[in-house]
């Protein structure tokens, strides 16, 4: 394990949102195999670095590095970055009325395909993947003969990023408080899918608030990102201690120069 | 003034040579040269002041063009083979047979509707009437009836007389009797090559009780101008809808309009256009709330890309006696380029004072946010851009009930739209 690289290696990463400066020099490594929670309070960043991972252009990253696969990953469009097995779950998916779910999971699927080099799945092919895979995530099949999340409730949509993830079998998940407003239902079903997509080859970083997803998806790492930088890492034990005692006690330590 | 005057003189040769051509019957010469009374009159509106109908749309470049009317002599053009499996009617086909049948009928009807008496492209269409498309289902018809009125090209004409533009004046007639049930589509096409006019008419009366779906396509030569004026009475208990689908020409107008003129009766009107560079489409639908509890729906959508321009009036008038009506009307315009401009003006006029209306009209650009989603799922910009695009237009596409022309219409659509270049607005700031 130990001479191995990372699947992806943050160094010194800084971004800011307009004159907002978020990210003040996160370092992160990740490798296959691995589950990673990225705790914080509110406004520390945990959002922004999974979205500046995944390319969102509301960010510019204005020092540091990603390294993703051997690439410079930050230098990729965000589709090129999809391409190569990045997946984001967004916090707040998008609906996209008209859009034909089947339609869209395909392009994605195909547009990964092609540029691995392999050929576009025919339709039949497609299909069979998707049924397959809405049964592996638990999610009513109603929702993919659908526009993509029109209509559907918060919890529709989580789950349905879920799918998405399953459908595109990213080597690198990044969930974006995929459970935040879940029920304890939806929060069960969203983890058991997370936990089945979970393989040695890939590897997830989940950024939530609560320890309580923690619950159902053991993470490798935890690590507590305040103020734009990852102040503290360790094992699942941090996550409890983080639920017991607040952020603040961190915030003090670091302030206090320990 | 000068050129207005040169082009009433070329439509004036016409419109006599037409006239002396004619071989009745009387009622509809007489009908002809009262058009060309009113068009002598009124003139193409090329006066933009205090013309709120045409505040936004310049007439002068059809007015300032001498076109001429190719079928004096002609037997009309083959029509292009677009029928989507309905029994189709051309208007172009000589001297129309269907006056031969229910001539009283025709006569009581025709130019009923039209607003010959104020508007002067319809009072010129009116000057040059000799064939009519008339659609007819007869009170209480229990079979549903399924036509397509196919207004394809101009007449072959061998040899051009050089630079000469031409017009066609087409007339349209759908008369849907008692509790019948209706289809019809009207699809205008034409040649390709030079530009041409195509002024059209169309009337429809719509009984009491009866159903019609009424689809309205524009596939014009993308040079050619377009000015088509329909006019709708409803029934009591009539259901009327409609859906325009307009592929950009030069220019472009849709003045359509329905008067709910029976307790009961319903009507929804969806509209799908697109323009691309240089283009521009006018569209105004009025709806005339005449009686009480009746209900309307006017819902437009507009894709436009570079240099282009639309404008959409909707006037939903709900007169005095008019209580209970209903009526929700929308704009909603994509705008693919930062050059593209549209005029959006739904209006309501409202006496009645139990009433339900609403109206909103929306311009914008592809979102940033939605962009991004489906690019963080591997589709690039023009993919992505391309999938949008389709499914804004899909909402109008997929209301469309026959399969055939779903199918046409979402393929003619998404065939017809160009999302190549990557606007700067997709650039999220």
């Amino acid at each position: 394990m130990t001479n191995k690289q990372p699947l992806l290696s943050v160094q010194g990463l800084c971004a800011s949102a307009g004159d907002l400066e978020i990210l003040n020099g996160v370092n992160l490594e990740v490798y296959a195999g691995e589950v990673h929670a990225i705790m914080g309070p509110n406004g520390s960043g945990k959002s922004t670095l999974a979205n500046v991972l995944a390319g969102r252009p509301d960010y510019t990253v204005t020092a540091g590095k990603a390294i993703y696969d051997g690439e410079d990953l930050l230098s990729l469009e965000p589709e090129i970055r999809a391409r190569m097995g990045v997946f984001l779950a967004f916090q707040y998916p998008v609906e996209l009325p008209g859009v034909r779910a089947w339609q869209f999971l395909k392009a994605g699927v195909d547009a990964r395909r092609v540029h691995n080099g392999e050929e576009e799945l025919s339709a039949r092919e497609f299909d069979r993947m998707l049924n397959e895979k809405v049964k592996q995530v638990e999610i009513d099949p109603e929702l993919v003969r659908r526009a993509v999340n029109e209509g559907f409730s918060g919890g529709e949509k989580k789950r349905n990023e879920i799918l998405q993830m399953a459908v595109l079998e990213p080597r690198l998940a990044l969930l974006d408080e995929t459970d935040s407003g879940l029920d304890i239902d939806a929060l069960r079903i969203v983890s058991d899918g997370v936990n089945r997509l979970r393989s040695g080859d890939n590897a997830m970083v989940l950024v939530t608030h609560y320890q309580r997803m923690l619950n159902y998806i053991r993470p490798d790492k935890v690590h507590v990102l305040v103020d734009g930088r990852i102040v503290r890492s360790g094992g699942p034990e941090l996550a409890l201690e983080l639920e017991e005692r607040g952020y603040d006690w961190v915030r003090e330590e670091v302030e206090s120069g320990k | 003034m000068t050129t207005r005057t040169i082009s009433n003189q070329r439509y004036h040769e016409d419109h006599q040579a037409l006239a002396a051509a004619s071989t009745g019957p009387a009622w509809l010469d007489d009908l002809r040269a009262a058009g060309w009374e009113r068009f002598e009159a009124l003139g193409l509106p090329t006066a933009r002041r205090g013309n709120e109908r045409w505040k936004y749309t310049a007439v002068a470049p059809i007015a300032r063009v001498e076109f001429a009317y190719p079928f004096i002599n002609a037997e009309g053009a083959e029509s292009a083979e677009l029928d989507f499996g309905f029994s189709t009617v051309s208007a172009n086909s000589a001297l129309n047979p269907a006056f031969n049948h229910e001539e009283a009928e025709i006569r009581r009807h025709l130019g009923s509707l039209a607003p010959m008496n104020d508007d002067g492209f319809t009072a010129l269409n009116t000057a040059f009437l000799r064939d009519v498309a008339v659609v007819r289902v007869p009170d209480g018809t229990d079979e549903p009836v399924a036509v397509c009125v196919n207004h394809g090209g101009l007449p072959d004409l061998e040899e051009p007389d050089g630079e000469q533009l031409f017009a066609r004046h087409l007339r349209t007639l759908i008369l849907a009797g008692r509790n019948t049930n209706l289809t019809v589509i009207e699809a205008y096409s034409g040649p390709t090559g030079p530009r041409y006019f195509t002024n059209a008419v169309t009337e429809i009366i719509v009984g009491e009780g009866a159903q019609v779906d009424h689809y309205r396509l524009l596939d014009e030569n993308p040079a050619a101008f377009h000015v088509g004026t329909t006019r709708v009475h409803q029934a009591k208990d009539s259901r009327f809808s409609s859906a325009s689908f307009a592929l950009g020409t030069a220019l472009a107008r849709n003045d359509f309009a329905v008067t709910l003129d029976g307790p009961g009766a319903y009507c929804t009107l969806n509209g799908l256009y697109y323009t691309a560079e240089g283009q521009h489409i006018d569209n105004l639908i009025s709806i005339d709330h005449a009686q009480p509890h009746c209900t309307s729906r006017l819902n437009y959508k507009g894709i436009l890309d570079g240099n282009s321009r639309a404008v959409f009036g909707g006037e939903v008038m709900v007169r005095r006696n008019a209580q209970k009506s209903n009526a929700q009307q929308t704009d909603k315009n994509l705008l693919l380029s930062e050059n593209a401009e549209v005029d959006s003006k739904p209006s309501l006029m409202i006496y009645a004072d139990d009433v339900q209306c609403g109206h909103g009209a929306t311009a914008g650009q592809i979102d940033a946010q939605t962009l991004f989603y489906l690019r963080s799922r591997g589709l690039d910009l023009e993919t992505a851009s391309r999938m949008l695009v389709q499914a804004f237009a899909r909402e109008i596409v997929d209301k469309v009930k026959p399969e055939t022309l779903r199918n046409y219409l979402e393929s003619l659509f998404d065939r017809s739209i160009a999302v190549k270049s990557l606007p700067v607005v997709f650039q999220s700031p």
